[in-house]
C-alpha cells in the first residue's frame, strides 16, 4: 500500500453491507414541474466504514441522510438495512445534528437520559449510564448544567453522548462540526477519531454529511461526492491514508485537490449551461446565488495571482467556505470570465480584459455577458416591450413559478441583483415593479 | 415589564375567503339558537343584594377571583386541545384556523346579552349568570393563547422534531418533553395578557343589568357599581383598593414566579440580558419542602405516568415529514352535519331578521356609525397622549425605572371597574354619558398603546439615534424620519388590540342603569342593551350581527393592510 498502513483494518470485501441504497430519489411537489432533491442514488455502507457525503449546499446530502435514518420516505428506489427494507425510523441508526438539537429546557444529564427513557431503561440505571456516557466525552461535572451554559463544542459533545446512549450501529453525522468555531471543531474531530479508531464505540459504521472537503479527507475511508440540480452522486473516492492524517502532507493535499476538482469541475454543454427562457421547452438555468461585486473581487484576485490559481488554496486564502466559493466560480464560468480545470481557476481572455478595464467599461462588459443568459434577456426584453418600461414583479413570478415553485422569488431576486449591478434594469420596492434603467447620457 | 413584540399574529390569508362566509353563517346560526332559547327567558330577573360593608369585601374578592381562575383553567385546556388539534391534523387546521381568526376579532361582549338570556331560560338565574360570566371570560381569554400555542407547535425547529423522532419519543413524551416546553414561554406571556383582559370582562359581566332583568353577580365589580350608584365614596375607595390589591398580589405570587420559572424554556442558546426576576420564585425554588415534594412525589409519579402512557400508546415508527391531508369519512360526515345545522340556523336567523322594518335597520346603521365615531375619537385621543409620553419613557432609562411600575399598577385596574365611578362624576354634565362612554373606551385602550409605544421607542437602535443627532435634524424632521416610522409597527399592533377593546366597551357604556335611573345614548351598544331589556329578539340579533360584521370588516380591510405595510416596510431588522 503506497500511502502507508491503516490503523483500522479495511472492511473485508465480503463484509456484509450494513446499508444499501438502490436508485433512491426524492422529489417534492407533483406533476411534471416538481423539485428533485435527490435522483438515482446508489450507495453502500459496509461494517467498519467511515463514509462522507460531500457536496455543495442544495445537493440533497442532508435529505439523503434523513432518508437513511428513516425520517423521510424516498419517492423512488429502495433503502435496505442489513438486507431488510426500511420501514419508518431506522431503530439502529441515530443522528448527531448540525444545530445540536438539544432540548434547552433539560439539563445535560436529562438530555442524555431522555434517550434512554425512550428505550424503557428504569430511572436509576438511566442516571448511571448517562453519567458514564458524559464521562466518556469528557463532560463529567457538567451534568446539572443547561445547554445554554456550555460552549458550542461542549454542546456537541452532549449531542454525541446522547447519540451513543441508544447504542446505534450506524451513526449519522449531519455537518456536526460546521456550527463550531475552528479550534473546537478541530478538537472534537480529533476526539471522535480517537474513539472511533480505538473501537471504544460500539458503532458499526459512520456516515457523515459535510461540505468541508478537508474535513472529509481528514476523517473518511471513502468520500462520496455529490452535485446539485438535481442532487446526485458524481463519484466516489477511497481515502487510503493512514491515521492520524496531516493536512500538510503532500499525499493529503493531492487527494484534497482531486476532490476539489471533482466538486467544482462539473461541465455542461453551452446550450445546457445557459438553459432556456421561461415558457420554452427545456430547463431554465438557475442563476448561481452569487453577488457580482464579489465575482469582480475574485477576478481581480486571480489576475493578481497571475491569471491562474489553485481553487483549494484560493478559498483557504480568502477564508471562504466551499458553499460561498462555488456559486462565485459557477457565476464566473457561466459568464465566461473564468474556466475551471482540475481544481485550478484561470481567467479567460475576457476575464483578463475585465480585470484590466475601468469601472464603466466593466459594467458594459458585464451587461453584454449577462444578456446572453435567457433568463436575463427575457426580463430585459419584456421590459423593453412594455409601454412605460415597467412591469409588475408578479408577472415574472407567475412565469417562473411553474418551474421553481417556492424558489421563484429567490431566483428573481438574484436576476434583479445582477440586472441592477449591470445597470440593465432595477426594482421599485414601493410599487413592486421591475423597470428599465434609463441609459445615462454621457 | 410587559414585553410587547411585533409578531405577525395575522395569518397571511386574503381579506375574505369562502371560509369566512361559512363562519359568518355559523355565527349567525349560533346567535339565532341563543335568541330562540331566550324567548323563554323570565321577564323579571331579581339581582343579588350587594352589601357595602367592609366585611363583605374579602368574600366578594374571592368570588371574583374564583370566576377568573375557573375561566382561565377552561381557557388553558381549550387552548391546548384546540391548538394541538389544529397543528396535528391538516383537516382540522383548515377549519380551525380561519375560525380562530374571526373569533379573535369579534367583539366578545356583544355575545353577553344573548348568552345571558339563553342560559337563564334553562338554568336557575344565579347559575346562568355565573356560567355566562365564565363563558364570556373564556371567550375573551382563549383565542390569543390558542393562537400562541398553535404557532409554537408549528414553529418547532425541524432538528428538534427530528431528534424526537430519531430517539423514538412516544406521542405523550413528545408532548411533555418537546411541544409543551417549547410553547411554554409564549403561553405564559399570553396567559398574563389574557388574565389582565379577563378582569375587564368579569367586571362587565358582574354589573350587567338591563331593565327588569338584573344579571349582576356578587363580586368586586357589583360592589363598586352599587357603591358608586349610592354615592358612597368611602366604599368606592375601599373597593378599588381591594381590587388593586388582589391584582397586584396575584401578579406577585402567581404570574411573576411562573414567568421566572418559564425563562428556562426559552430557545435562545445565550443567557438573557435581564431574565425576569421574582422574589416569590426565588423563595420557592430554594425551599427544602419544595425540593422534597419534587423528588419524592412528583418525579416518581410522573415517571409512572410516562410508563403507563407509553404502554398504552407505543411510539409508532413515525416520519417527520408532513403527511398528505386526506379527510377521513368521519370528518367529512361531521363537516356536512355542521354545515347543515349552520344552514338551518342561518335560515331561521334570516327569517327572524326579515321581520324587521327598514326603519329599524336604519336605526342600527346609525347606531353603528355613532359607536364607530366614539371608537375613533377614543383611539385618536389615546394616540395623541401615548405617543409623546411613551417615547419619553422608552428613550429615557431613568424615567422608565421610576414610571414603569406606577404605570403598570394604574394600567392593571380594569376600565369597567372604574366605569361606575366615572358615571358618578360625569352623568351630571350635559352629554355626560357620551363623554363617559368615550372615557371608558379610552381607559380600556390607552394602556395597550402606551406599552407598545414604550417598547417601540426602546427598540430604536442607538446607532440610528446617534446618526440622527449627528445630522442635526430639526425636531420635526427627527420625528418624521426616525421616531414615527420606527414606532409604526408597534403603534399598529397596539391599535389593533385597542380598537377591539373599544368596541367591546360600547356594550356596557352606551346604556346604563345608575342610581335608579336609566341613561342611554345613541349607539349600537345601546340598541343591544335596550333590545335585551325589552325582549326584542329580532333587533338583538340584527344589532349583534351588524356589530360583528362591522368590526370584522374593519379588521380585515383597514387594520390588516396597515399591518402588512408595517411588516413589509417599517420593520426594524
Amino acid at each position: 500500500m503506497p500511502d502507508g498502513t491503516l490503523s483500522r483494518p479495511q472492511p473485508r470485501p465480503e463484509a456484509s453491507a450494513l446499508l444499501t441504497l438502490e436508485d433512491v430519489g426524492k422529489a417534492y411537489g407533483s406533476g411534471a414541474k416538481n423539485f428533485i432533491a435527490v435522483q438515482g442514488v446508489t450507495l453502500q455502507v459496509r461494517s467498519g466504514e467511515f463514509v462522507c457525503l460531500l457536496g455543495p449546499s442544495g445537493c440533497g446530502k442532508s435529505t439523503l441522510l434523513r432518508i437513511i435514518a428513516g425520517l423521510q420516505r424516498p419517492s423512488s428506489g429502495r433503502v435496505l438495512y442489513r438486507g431488510e427494507p426500511l420501514a419508518g425510523v431506522n431503530p439502529h441508526a441515530t443522528i448527531v445534528f448540525q444545530s445540536f438539537a438539544l432540548y434547552p429546557w433539560l439539563t445535560v444529564l436529562e438530555n442524555v437520559s431522555i434517550a434512554l427513557k425512550c428505550k424503557g431503561v428504569p430511572p436509576a440505571e438511566r442516571r448511571q449510564r448517562a453519567l458514564k456516557l458524559l464521562d466518556m466525552v469528557g463532560l463529567d461535572g457538567f451534568e446539572s448544567a443547561y445547554p445554554r451554559e456550555l460552549s458550542g463544542g461542549m454542546r456537541q459533545k452532549v449531542g454525541f453522548a446522547r447519540a451513543m446512549a441508544v447504542e446505534p450501529e450506524l451513526l449519522c453525522l449531519d455537518e456536526p462540526f460546521s456550527a463550531l468555531d475552528v479550534l473546537s471543531a478541530e478538537a472534537l474531530r480529533g476526539e471522535l477519531m480517537e474513539l472511533w479508531l480505538n473501537r471504544s464505540l460500539p458503532i458499526e459504521a459512520i456516515l457523515m454529511v459535510t461540505h468541508n472537503i478537508e474535513e472529509a479527507v481528514l476523517m473518511a475511508d471513502r468520500v462520496v461526492v455529490m452535485a446539485k440540480d438535481p442532487g446526485r452522486v458524481v463519484t466516489e473516492m477511497p481515502v487510503l491514508l493512514r491515521h492520524p492524517r496531516r493536512r500538510k502532507d503532500t499525499a493529503f493535499q493531492a487527494i484534497v485537490d482531486k476532490v476539489y476538482a471533482a466538486v467544482a469541475g462539473q461541465k455542461k454543454s453551452e446550450a445546457e449551461a445557459l438553459g432556456v427562457r421561461p415558457g420554452q421547452a427545456g430547463r431554465i438555468r438557475r442563476l448561481p446565488a452569487a453577488r457580482l461585486n464579489a465575482l469582480a473581487g475574485l477576478v481581480e484576485k486571480i489576475a493578481a495571482e497571475g491569471g491562474r490559481q489553485d481553487l483549494y488554496r484560493l478559498s483557504a486564502e480568502l477564508v471562504m467556505e466551499l458553499d460561498d466559493m462555488l456559486p462565485l466560480v459557477e457565476a464566473g464560468a457561466l459568464l465566461g470570465l473564468i474556466t475551471v480545470e482540475e481544481g485550478d481557476l484561470s481567467l479567460t481572455p475576457l476575464g483578463q480584459a475585465y480585470a484590466d478595464a475601468s469601472i464603466l467599461t466593466r459594467k458594459e462588459l458585464l451587461a453584454g455577458r449577462i444578456l446572453r443568459l435567457p433568463m436575463i434577456s427575457w426580463i430585459y426584453e419584456t421590459l423593453q416591450e412594455d409601454d412605460d418600461q415597467r412591469v409588475a414583479e408578479e408577472y415574472f413570478l407567475d412565469r417562473l413559478r411553474p418551474e421553481f415553485a417556492d424558489l421563484a422569488e429567490k431566483e428573481l431576486d438574484v436576476a434583479i441583483s445582477w440586472g441592477r449591478y449591470a445597470e440593465l434594469f432595477s426594482f421599485d420596492d414601493d410599487t413592486d415593479e421591475l423597470y428599465l434603467e434609463k441609459q445615462t447620457e454621457s | 415589564m410587559r414585553r410587547f413584540q411585533f409578531s405577525p399574529a395575522l395569518p397571511r390569508t386574503p381579506a375574505f375567503t369562502a371560509g369566512d362566509g361559512l363562519i359568518a353563517l355559523g355565527l349567525a346560526a349560533l346567535l339565532y339558537a341563543g335568541t330562540r332559547l331566550a324567548l323563554r327567558a323570565p321577564a323579571v330577573i331579581a339581582g343579588p343584594d350587594i352589601s357595602l360593608s367592609l366585611g363583605a369585601l374579602p368574600w366578594y374578592a374571592m368570588l371574583s377571583t374564583g370566576r377568573m381562575a375557573a375561566a382561565y383553567l377552561l381557557s388553558l385546556l381549550f387552548s391546548l386541545a384546540y391548538g394541538y388539534a389544529a397543528a396535528h391534523n391538516r383537516t382540522a387546521e383548515k377549519v380551525l384556523l380561519p375560525l380562530l381568526d374571526v373569533l379573535q376579532s369579534v367583539p366578545i361582549l356583544s355575545f353577553l346579552p344573548v348568552v345571558l338570556l339563553g342560559l337563564s331560560s334553562v338554568l336557575p338565574q344565579n347559575v346562568a349568570a355565573e356560567i355566562a360570566a365564565i363563558v364570556l371570560i373564556v371567550t375573551s381569554q382563549a383565542w390569543n393563547m390558542t393562537f400562541s400555542f398553535y404557532q409554537s407547535l408549528t414553529t418547532i425547529p425541524s432538528e428538534l422534531r427530528e431528534a424526537a423522532a430519531v430517539f423514538r419519543f412516544d406521542p405523550w413524551m413528545r408532548f411533555t418533553s418537546l411541544e409543551l416546553p417549547f410553547a411554554a414561554l409564549g403561553l405564559v406571556w399570553n396567559s398574563m395578557m389574557s388574565w389582565a383582559g379577563g378582569w375587564f370582562f368579569l367586571m362587565a359581566a358582574e354589573i350587567f343589568n338591563v331593565g327588569a332583568r338584573d344579571f349582576r353577580l356578587p363580586g368586586l365589580g357589583a360592589y363598586l357599581q352599587v357603591a358608586a350608584s349610592r354615592g358612597d365614596v368611602r366604599a368606592v375607595i375601599l373597593g378599588l383598593c381591594t381590587l388593586v390589591l388582589v391584582i397586584v398580589l396575584l401578579d406577585q405570587v402567581v404570574w411573576r414566579p411562573v414567568l421566572a420559572w418559564a425563562d428556562k424554556f426559552k430557545l435562545e442558546m445565550t443567557a438573557g440580558e435581564d431574565p425576569p426576576e421574582s422574589w416569590c420564585h426565588d423563595v420557592l425554588s430554594r425551599a427544602w419542602i419544595v425540593e422534597q415534594v419534587e423528588k419524592r412525589i412528583w418525579e416518581p409519579l410522573s415517571d409512572r405516568l410516562d410508563r403507563r402512557l407509553r404502554e398504552r400508546f407505543p411510539a409508532r415508527p413515525e416520519r417527520t415529514e408532513a403527511r398528505r391531508a386526506r379527510p377521513s369519512g368521519l370528518a367529512v360526515a361531521a363537516g356536512v352535519a355542521a354545515a347543515l345545522l349552520a344552514g338551518y340556523g342561518a335560515y331561521g336567523a334570516a327569517g327572524l331578521l326579515a321581520t324587521l322594518p327598514g326603519e329599524t335597520w336604519r336605526r342600527i346603521g346609525l347606531g353603528v356609525l355613532a359607536t364607530f365615531g366614539r371608537v375613533a375619537v377614543a383611539l385618536l385621543v389615546a394616540m395623541l397622549w401615548t405617543i409623546p409620553v411613551g417615547v419619553l419613557i422608552g428613550t429615557n432609562r431613568r424615567l422608565a425605572g421610576i414610571l414603569q411600575p406606577v404605570v403598570q399598577v394604574i394600567a392593571s385596574v380594569p376600565a369597567t371597574a372604574l366605569f361606575p365611578v366615572l358615571l358618578l362624576a360625569l352623568l351630571r354634565l350635559r352629554g355626560g354619558l357620551d363623554l363617559a362612554a368615550i372615557v371608558l373606551m379610552l381607559m380600556g385602550t390607552q394602556w395597550y398603546l402606551l406599552f407598545n409605544v414604550i417598547a417601540g421607542a426602546a427598540a430604536i437602535p442607538q446607532d440610528l439615534r446617534n446618526t440622527t443627532d449627528l445630522l442635526r435634524l430639526s425636531r420635526l424632521d427627527r420625528w418624521r424620519t426616525l421616531i414615527l416610522p420606527a414606532l409604526f409597527p408597534y403603534l399598529i399592533t397596539g391599535a389593533i388590540t385597542a380598537s377591539g377593546g373599544a368596541w367591546n366597551a360600547s356594550i356596557v357604556a352606551e346604556h346604563v342603569e345608575f342610581a335608579g335611573r336609566t341613561y342611554a345614548t345613541r349607539g349600537v351598544g345601546a340598541i343591544i342593551a335596550q333590545a335585551t331589556s325589552q325582549a326584542d329578539y329580532a333587533v338583538l340579533l340584527a344589532a349583534t350581527l351588524a356589530l360583528i360584521a362591522t368590526v370584522v370588516t374593519i379588521n380585515r380591510t383597514f387594520w390588516r393592510s396597515l399591518y402588512r405595510l408595517a411588516r413589509d416596510r417599517y420593520r426594524m431588522e
